[in-house]
Formats: structure tokens, sequence, C-alpha cells
């Protein structure tokens, strides 16, 4: 689904990544692990070309979205992504925030629009909240309008880039159990995060990162269990 | 002293025989100020978001316009366009014409700078959420960002509305018949200059205060909103 080969990415002269290799299959939910700086944003915003990479491919369903002939508004429609700060629009309903994009892009009526996010609303709990606006709402609430956001627009891959480290700690739970859902629907998902309780039990695949590369994959018991990379080893017995 | 005394005054009564003969020139004051405005800020819109552009030659063009308005005197300004410029290109010695143009441009420079403050005082975060969407930089502009830039840029337009009003004064170089223009004419009759300048004075101040409190009240307005 999604194919990332040697992708280079400077800010200046700092090189943020070195050389990313990866892959991940349809369904699959790979979470993205490391370091603070080590990279994970990067390629997440790589990913839906939020950056643009100075060197390397990446390909999501086939198509090379790192070629300049690729219509990236197109790309993006069918890549979600969350962000840690929710990014929701202020000056729209919880329903609006989620109807915008339908609407304006994907040329859907009123009716259909509001059909679609009410039932995402019912999906991520928050049907009694549909015509407040995000000032109202509590952090947990905001995230999950920004998932419900982000799917409103059918999108085939989701990109999370630490949904839950903005939020006050009672207040994961509620998000984590949304991504669960969706992981378990069959989403494809990227999720950047410090949750590793949510890595081991929903990921398929972890991939840790650190310098720019990815150091070390596997599945979640390999690399929580049995780590090989020295460095793998030292960031969890810090974050474990 | 007697209301007979004080009706006495010279001054007194030029001011109020010809009250308004200066009530005349504060209006046009005010229409070369609502033209002024309306396409300062049509200039400033457009010239706001081409200095956000990523196109250099608009980016350029907008840079030139509004450093040279911003970075010359009004007076200047209007002195050049109606003597130098405007009888090259339209041919026009209308010197409301000549005003409005000139007021136009110079509050369209000012304005470009709020609009491009404002957008860029709208947090990041919500070009790359509209972006992440889908939304081309357009749509992003019309359904996310200008909507939020503009409860911001509020406040500093309407102080820029206050200084084209005042601004204004300055075409009487060019003899167009607005507030000041009046006063000069009447003074030059008279000769009674506390009077006349005094009640010039007051009359700018009353216009500036209304509007002062027309933008009190659509600030408050907005912040219930
Ligand atoms: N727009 C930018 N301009 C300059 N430097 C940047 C920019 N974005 C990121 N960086 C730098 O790139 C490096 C990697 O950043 P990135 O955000 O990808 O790290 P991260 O792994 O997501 O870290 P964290 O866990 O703190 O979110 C950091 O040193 C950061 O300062
Ligand atoms: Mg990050």
């Amino acid at each position: 689904m999604i194919q990332v080969i040697d992708l280079h990415k400077s800010f200046g002269k700092l090189e943020v990544l070195k050389g990313v290799n990866c892959r991940i299959a349809p369904r699959e939910v790979v979470c993205v692990i490391g370091p603070s700086g080590s990279g994970k944003s990067t390629l997440l915003r790589c990913v839906n070309q939020l950056e643009q990479a100075n060197k390397g491919q990446i390909f999501i369903d086939g198509e090379e979205i790192t070629s300049p002939k690729t219509d990236i508004n197109k790309i993006r429609q069918q890549v979600g992504m969350v962000f840690q700060l929710f990014n929701l629009f202020p000056h729209k309903t919880t329903l609006e925030n989620i109807t915008l994009a339908p609407v304006k892009i994907k040329g859907l009526s009123r009716e259909e629009a509001d059909q679609v996010a009410n039932e995402l609303l019912r999906k991520v709990g928050l049907t009694d909240k549909s015509n407040v606006y995000p000032s109202q709402l509590s952090g947990g609430q905001k995230q999950r309008v920004a998932i419900a956001r982000a799917l409103a627009m059918r999108p085939k891959v989701m990109l999370f880039d630490e949904p839950t480290s903005a939020l006050d700690p009672e207040m994961v739970g509620e998000v984590l159990e949304v991504m669960k859902d969706l992981a378990h629907e069959g989403m494809t998902m990227m999720v950047v995060t410090h949750e590793m309780g949510f890595a081991r039990e929903v990921g398929h695949r972890v991939l840790f990162m650190d310098e720019g590369i990815i150091m070390e994959e596997g599945t979640p018991a390999q690399i929580f269990d049995n780590p090989h990379n020295a460095r793998t080893q030292s960031f969890l017995s810090k974050v474990i | 002293m007697s209301l007979e005394s004080l009706l006495a005054i010279n001054g007194l009564q030029v001011v109020i025989k010809n009250f308004p003969y200066l009530l005349e020139g504060a209006v046009l004051t005010l229409k070369i100020t609502v033209l002024s405005v309306i396409f300062g800020m049509i200039l400033g819109l457009i010239a706001g978001l081409f200095k956000l552009a990523k196109n250099r030659v608009l980016f350029f063009i907008a840079t030139a316009y509004i450093d040279f308005f911003r970075g010359t005197p009004l007076f200047v300004q209007i002195l050049l366009l109606y003597f130098g410029i405007l009888p090259l290109i339209i041919n026009t010695d209308n010197p409301f014409v000549a005003a409005v143009i000139a007021c136009s441009l110079n509050c369209g420079a000012y304005t470009a700078e709020i609009v491009r403050a404002g957008i860029q005082a709208v947090d990041r975060g919500q070009m790359e959420a509209a972006r992440s969407l889908g939304m081309n930089t357009r749509q992003a502009m019309t359904h996310v960002i200008l909507p939020q830039a503009y409860k911001i840029v509020i406040p500093p337009l309407l102080n820029e509305f206050i200084a084209v009003l005042k601004d204004t004064s300055l075409v009487a170089v060019i003899s167009a018949e607005e507030l000041t223009m009046r006063g000069k004419l009447l003074y030059s009759t008279y000769f009674e200059a506390a009077w006349i300048w005094g009640t010039v004075a007051v009359i700018y101040f009353i216009m500036t205060k209304l509007l002062a409190i027309l933008g009190d009240f659509i600030e408050r307005r907005m912040a219930t909103e």
C-alpha cells in the first residue's frame, strides 16, 4: 500500500532522513517509535507531501507520489492525516469540520455529507457534539473529531502523528479505542506513537527509527521482547 | 458674556454662516475616504495574497508596490499622480479622481501588509490540515485561512480607515474641495484662523470618533459571535 524507497530529507544543513526504506501492506497497522528528533514526523509528513523529500521515492497504491506529475491533491484525499495538535478548524462546528472537505472537494450534497458525518460521529462516540465549536470540546473529543474529519474523505490509508501525546492522561484511552476499532475494521494505518501498549496490542509491525533511518523493524513481540539492536534496547529501557 | 456679545464675535459669525459650506467639504472628504477604502481593500487583499505567493513575479510586483507606497510620503504621491502621471495616461485634471486614485493606492499598500500579517497569524497547522484533506491552496485559503484571518485583521483595518480619513486632507494640495481645502478657501477670505481651523478640526474629530465607535461596535459583535 505504501512503499518508501531510499528517502532523504534535509532542512538546510540538517539531514533528518538519511535513506528510509519501508513497506506497508494493505490492512496493516505499522507503529513508528523512536527518540525525539529521529525523523518520525518528517517521514510521515513526506508520505502525504507536507514535506518534499530531497531524494528517494514514495509509492501509494502503486502510484509514485514523489513524481512532479502526480496530482498531490488527489493523493491526499486518499491519505488521511491526524495531527498531534488536532488542527480542527476553530470557526466551524464539529459537523462542519467533518463535512467541509467532502462538500468542497468531492462535491457531496449537504445532506449526503451530513449523513456521512453523523455516521462517523456515532463511530467516534460524539453524536451529541455535532453543533459544538472546537473550543468547547475536550482534547480527547477534539482528536476524535479530527479522526472523523479525516475518515470523511474515505481514505485508503490513515497517518497518525503522536495523536495522544498532547492529551491529558485520562483522555488517551478514548482516542486509542477509536484507533483500535479502525484497525480492526482493516484500515491501513501508520502510527507514530509513544504508546507502547498500543503498539504492542494493535500494531502488526513496529519500526524503530533513530538518526534518520529505520534501525530495526519487526513484530511487536520481536521488538519489545527481543530487540537486537543496541539502540533499540537502550531506547526501550528508557520508555518502558 | 451675553449671547448678543457672543454673536457679535466676527469669527463665530463667519463659521456659522459658512458651516454648510464646510459640511459640503466634509461630505467630499467622506466620499474620497469611502471610495479609497473600498478600492484599497480590494488592492490590499490582492497584494497581500501576492506577497505570500510562491510565484516570484507576483511576489516581486506586490513587494515593489507595497514598498513604494509605504516608503514615500502620500503628499508626494498625490503630487506625482496629479501633475506627473495621470495627465499622461488618462488625460484628466479632475482633482477628485486623482485624490481617490492616490488615496486608494496608498491605502492598498498598508492594507496589504495588514492582510499578510493576518494570514500569517493563522496557525500553520490550519493550512496543513486543509491540505492534508486534499484541498488545493485556493480552497484552503477561502474556506479555512481567510475566514480566520478576517477576524484578526478587522481592528488594524479600522485604524487604517481612520488614518485614510485624516490623510485625505493632503489632497487639498491639488485643490480637491474637501474639508481642508474649504477651510483654506474660507481662511483666505476671512482670515479668522483660530475659528475656521478650529471648526475644521472639530468636524474631522467628530468623523474619526464616529468611525472609532462603529469599529468598537463591530469588534464587540465579532467577539460575541
Ligand atoms: N520545518 C523544519 N525546519 C527545520 N528543521 C526541522 C523542521 N521540521 C523538523 N525539523 C528538525 O528535524 C528533526 C527531526 O524532526 P521530526 O519532527 O521528524 O522528529 P520526530 O522524530 O518526530 O521527533 P518528536 O518525537 O519530538 O516528534 C528535528 O531535529 C527537527 O528539529
Ligand atoms: Mg514528531
